[in-house]
């Protein structure tokens, strides 16, 4: 009886959760414009933006690219500025590592609209030019940090004495690194990457206090902008079930293989 | 490999430039006035505007609204999710944080769509109930967590002692697990001051959350006040997570 009652409760809720998603869904496929009313069933919308023609709104998948290009160029810096941050923190005693650690937790801290408004200050205050560059710096200023946080464990973990060996038996420091400390961290750094990528895809108010008024776009920026124009271009309905269903499935495979890979693994040691 | 200490500084210059910096400037601007001399007004405007100030009360209001909810709703999910009883699988609480990864605005909006499909006005309820759709993934995660990596023989043995589960669930498990619900805390209630554009949707304009009038004053030129606002919303910040990190050091302590 109490099992029936929490898995009815779990449901309830991812049911109620999953709502809004299956409605966007479900409306992907019927063309009328208005979000909500069912015109018929019909292709039209996902044509529209795979063949890129859509009626008027042609800057979505300018909006798309853009979002797609600042997330791996922000989460590729990132990764190298916060992987090389954490070598140097790790080695770090005393004050001195205290004092960059509660600098790297402040971006984290702060809701989105303050790293937005400070960074706007900046740029203002610079007299640099909002665009591009300086919505890639303010997504690399939030996503670093969970770098550093990622892959300071793997050097917690690792064995200083293995890098030190290295040195002796003759390679040099950049050989050291790439050959041994690299493969070492290289989980932290791949973690520390996606979040990075997701943050910056996922971003709305840090982009929208440093985009400048050149008319640069994201997708937030864009479904922003287009809710407060009124209606809501169409062609954004298939495109976010395109993006759940590939985030979906990409998570379900992923947790997945782990939880049969951890199965394996208790069958081994048994 | 102490020399590798100085591959932290090229992070160090830039946390400084983009992280320190940018709120320095914030405090900078709060306290000056359009031509750079130091004044106290854009502060003092703020207690004697009407308009920002019941925006605040709304906000913070809301916000605790909101976390009163996530908690009664996400603390018994997270608990099922951990109890192997109830749930083998993590693909669960895989499907609980999932919505997380969707736009928050075109979620919002779709909800906001749902809500008038179905004939119900948008106003404060659609409000609250839009956030708490946004925000219980962030409190059911680190409550699992905590639950999860807890070690279930604490438990056990109050009920062996002679405690009531009931009894066991409220003096050993709940304590054990508050560092969970402060971390979600901490992820549901500024945030939720925060939003702006989230709550205009949600109410069709009828509602605005402090975050929205930070950014109409920076949107508007307001510069100066603008950053006035952000400050205050800075010592908050300061505020709360000062709090939680007592209590969390304080339940430390208890065990």
């Amino acid at each position: 009886m109490k099992k029936i009652l929490a898995k009815v409760y779990i449901w309830i809720l991812l049911i109620i959760l999953y709502a809004p998603l299956v409605f966007i869904a479900v409306c992907s496929f019927t063309e009328s414009r208005v979000l909500g009313s069912w015109s018929g069933f019909s292709f039209k919308l996902y044509q529209n933006l795979l063949t890129g023609i859509m009626p008027g709104e042609a800057s979505l998948i300018d909006a798309v690219d853009n979002t797609l290009f600042i997330a791996l160029i922000s989460a590729v810096l990132s990764t190298l500025l916060g992987t090389v941050a954490a070598i140097g923190i790790y080695n770090l005693k005393g004050k001195y590592r205290k004092a960059v650690l509660f600098a790297n937790n402040i971006p984290m801290i702060n809701p989105d609209i303050i790293t937005g408004v400070s960074l706007f200050l900046l740029f203002v205050f610079l007299h640099f030019s909002q665009g591009m560059v300086t919505v890639i710096l303010a997504h690399v200023t939030f996503g670093t940090p969970y770098v550093v946080l990622s892959v300071m464990p793997r050097l917690q973990q690792m064995n200083p004495n293995i890098y030190e060996a290295a040195l002796d038996l003759g390679a040099t420091p950049f050989q050291a690194l790439r050959k041994v400390l690299i493969p070492e961290l290289r989980p932290g750094m791949a973690s520390g990457f996606i979040l990075a990528f997701t943050m910056s895809l996922d971003d709305f108010a840090v982009t929208f206090f440093t985009r400048g008024t050149v008319g640069l776009d994201t997708l937030s920026t864009y479904i922003y902008t287009d809710a407060r124009k009124g209606g809501l271009t169409p062609e954004l309905r298939p495109l976010m079930t395109i993006i759940f269903l590939v985030i979906l499935v990409l998570l379900l495979v992923i947790n997945i293989r782990k939880e049969k890979q951890a199965k394996k693994l208790q069958y081994i040691k048994k | 490999m102490s020399k590798r200490s100085s591959w932290s500084i090229p992070y160090v210059v830039f946390l400084v430039l983009f992280v320190v910096l940018p709120l320095v400037l914030v405090l900078m601007y709060a306290f000056q006035d359009g031509t750079g001399h130091f004044t106290l007004k854009n502060i003092g405007k703020f207690f004697t505007d009407k308009d920002a100030l019941s925006t605040f009360a709304v906000s913070v209001e809301v916000a605790l609204e909101n976390t009163a909810i996530c908690i009664l709703l996400g603390y018994p999910a997270a608990w099922i999710l951990s109890n192997k009883k109830y749930n083998r699988s993590a693909v669960t609480i895989i499907l609980f944080i999932m919505p997380m990864w969707i736009n928050a605005l075109m979620r919002t909006l779709a909800t906001a769509q749902l809500f008038t499909m179905l004939g119900i006005s948008l106003g404060k309820g659609t409000l609250l109930f839009g956030m708490v759709y946004d925000y219980l993934p962030f409190m059911i995660y680190p409550i699992y967590n905590v639950l999860n990596k807890m070690d279930k023989s604490y438990a056990e043995a109050a009920v062996d002692l002679g405690a009531t589960p009931w009894k066991a669930f409220w003096k050993v498990t709940v304590p054990l697990s508050m560092p969970g619900v402060m971390s979600g805390v901490l992820m549901v209630f500024m945030p939720t001051v925060s939003t702006f554009a989230i709550s205009e949707f949600l109410t069709n304009n009828k509602i605005k959350l402090f975050g929205t009038i930070i950014q109409e004053n920076i949107n508007s030129s307001a510069w100066n006040y603008g950053a006035a606002l952000a400050f205050i919303m800075l010592i908050i910040i300061g505020l709360t997570s000062l709090l939680s990190k007592d209590k969390e050091q304080a339940e430390g302590a208890l065990i």
